[in-house]
């Protein structure tokens, strides 16, 4: 088990380079003209730099090898993510500030996901083309092509027009306030679970209806196991394997779309930072808060990669 | 003479026949995948039409009728600014339209290259371009596309340009795998031996056995696509207004007026959602017909 971890933590070192690579390039193929943009576009800029200094601040003076060894070399060296262009705050101190709040969501949307998509899969799958089985499905799929922002839209408007009531957009902080902070997150967490529990409860649904036909549950039922046994005890325990690197897989869906939900309900994580630098065009947060998701989801990768061995006996790490 | 008449002809109605053997497979089979794709064409031809469907312009201003409720007049309602929101809705499907067509075309091109390529030349090229797909599939789709659209700057060029390398890039996953599979057949080995270039074998050999998955990819694409586009137009960062486009039209200057409008959040939220579940159970259809093995994928 051991060494499979300190080679899959190998393994992932080349990615993870890719991974930086692949950032930076593509934020330093910013033209030239929008330098000029920034400069007239951000009026608290302009006074403070001028167009050579902006050029020496981005590093966009040096050649581009240059430019990435010495951009990784700080961050691996020094954990140093640069400084933001407006405000020179260190973007690593922003991301501290807004990464766990991401968490936070997207753990709350992931738990509401599957308190929805595993009961419901479950049961389509041992009531297999009852109407139950039907109705189910067919609202799972809808679910899948309802955008989250669209969702998001609605519950902003409709309750506020019915009933006068409409969602806080001031954000408490966890530390703060837990239950406070916790009304708030749900409405969020469930949108956002919501969209994501569609996939979860189709292959839910399969896996089961999968394992259900295999000779170790004839045998269980034979046994004269209740149900309630059989499905939970020797149906799920297998069937659930898939669906946790489905899981490692949404990931990237999850945050995603965390970058949506934060911005209608005004929620200060990751996204609305990457947004808001977007708008301002504050380079150094945009390649620092998408380097931090980027590894963020390899790193889920690699844990459910790992989860394997705890929940399936038939898995040894060699 | 007679040996030249016993070579079998294969008439040009069989390829025709094929096709509509598999609609018809397609209506028995999969009545809901086939809605789908009904409901499909339909908004295709909305999108393509728009010009002529439009009852109104898609900006045309109309101050005296200002966020009015659904009529006759106006089946969708109007906006803050009197523009019927059908007219605006069908010029949205245009612009949904364009982007379905080139920049799912462009990602399933761009699938196929790499897929091809990697899993028929694997060796050292696999290896490392396995690891760049990799890093690139651990970036969710939308963060990539901010950021690529925060560098270039909002439009449709840039918007079509980067989902196209964007899916490209994560499909060439399906395609990789369905080209290993195809590439160990013993008529690619027959070809092999016989001294085919590779070229060849590619292009006559790999690529008419992977065109199942391939249009499956297709398919799915589209839906993906209309969704990506309409979420960064509803971060502001799409197309830019005022050119209609259903994802614009829920965010904006239109959010503030939807406490007195609620059609206005409604209707294209409706076409979107619309649009994008009938090409995915089309898609799930075209899938199960197609390509059983990719079942449960996606």
């Amino acid at each position: 088990m051991r060494s499979y971890v300190v080679r899959r933590l190998l393994a992932l070192v080349p990615t993870l380079l890719f991974a930086s690579l692949i950032v930076f390039v593509i934020v330093r193929l910013v033209p030239g003209s929008i330098i000029d943009m920034m400069l007239s576009q951000n009026d608290v800029g302009a006074d403070k730099l001028s167009r050579d200094q902006l050029i020496q601040t981005l590093g966009l003076d040096r050649p581009m090898w240059e430019q990435y060894f010495r951009w990784i070399g700080s961050i691996l060296l020094h954990g140093d993510l640069g400084r933001s262009l407006w405000q020179n705050t260190p973007v690593a101190e922003l991301l501290r500030a807004r990464l766990p709040i991401t968490f936070q969501l997207g753990l709350m949307a992931l738990i509401v996901a599957l308190l929805i998509a595993i009961p419901i899969g479950i049961y389509s799958a041992i009531r297999q083309d009852t109407a139950g089985d039907y109705v189910t499905r067919s609202f799972s799929i809808l679910m899948l092509a309802v955008p989250s922002f669209w969702m998001g839209t609605m519950v902003m408007v409709f309750p506020s027009i019915w009933w006068g009531w409409s969602p806080e957009v001031k954000f408490v902080a966890f530390t703060d306030d837990p239950l406070q902070n916790l009304r708030q997150m749900i409405l969020p967490a469930v949108i956002l679970g919501t969209a994501l529990s569609a996939i979860t409860m189709r292959l839910t649904r399969t896996m089961m209806l999968e394992v259900l036909r295999q000779d170790y549950i004839r045998t269980a039922w034979a046994k004269g196991l209740p149900e309630k046994l059989v499905v939970v005890r020797h149906a799920l325990r297998n069937a659930l394997i898939p669906v946790v690197t489905l899981i490692g897989l949404q990931a990237p869906i999850l945050i995603g779309g965390a970058v949506i939900v934060e911005q209608i309900f005004v929620i200060p994580g990751m996204g609305l930072l990457l947004l808001d630098s977007i708008s301002q065009r504050d380079y150094p947060i945009i390649t620092g808060v998408s380097l931090v998701i980027g590894f963020s989801v390899m790193l889920i990768n690699l844990a459910v990669d790992l989860s394997y061995g705890l929940l399936d006996p038939k898995v040894r790490y060699r | 003479m007679t040996l030249v008449t016993d070579i079998p002809v294969v008439p040009a109605s069989r390829e025709r026949s094929g096709v509509i053997h598999f609609l018809v497979r397609l209506f028995r089979e999969k009545p809901l995948g086939a809605a789908g794709g009904v409901i499909f064409i339909l908004f295709l031809l909305c999108g393509i039409f728009a010009d002529f469907l439009a009852p109104y312009g898609m900006n045309q201003i109309s101050p005296r009728n200002r966020l009015l409720p659904p009529s006759w007049a106006y089946p969708f309602g109007t906006d803050n600014l009197g523009r019927d929101m059908l007219s605006r809705c069908l010029y949205g499907a245009q612009i949904s339209v364009i982007i379905a067509f080139t920049a799912a075309t462009l990602a399933t091109v761009v699938s196929v290259v790499i897929g091809i390529l990697t899993g028929y030349l694997s060796g050292k090229v696999d290896l490392v371009t396995q690891r760049f797909v990799d890093a690139w599939m651990s970036f969710p789709d939308l963060i990539i596309l901010l950021v690529v659209v925060s560098v270039l700057g909002p439009g449709l060029p840039q918007i079509i340009f980067t989902l196209g390398f964007l899916l490209g890039i994560a499909g060439s996953r399906i395609i990789r795998s369905a080209v290993v599979s195809v590439r160990e057949n013993m008529y690619v080995h027959a070809a092999q031996s016989i001294g085919a270039s590779t070229k060849r074998i590619l292009w006559r050999h790999i690529l008419p056995n992977i065109m199942p998955p391939i249009i499956v990819l297709l398919t799915t694409r589209v839906g993906t696509v209309i969704l990506a586009e309409s979420s960064l137009s509803f971060l502001g960062l799409g197309v830019p207004p005022p050119t209609p486009t259903w994802g614009g039209m829920l965010s904006g200057s239109g959010r503030t007026f939807m406490f007195q409008g609620p059609w206005l959040a409604l209707a294209p939220g409706l076409c979107l959602t619309i649009v994008v579940y009938a090409t995915n159970m089309f898609g799930d259809a075209l899938r199960d017909l197609l390509d059983p093995r990719m079942r449960g994928s996606r």
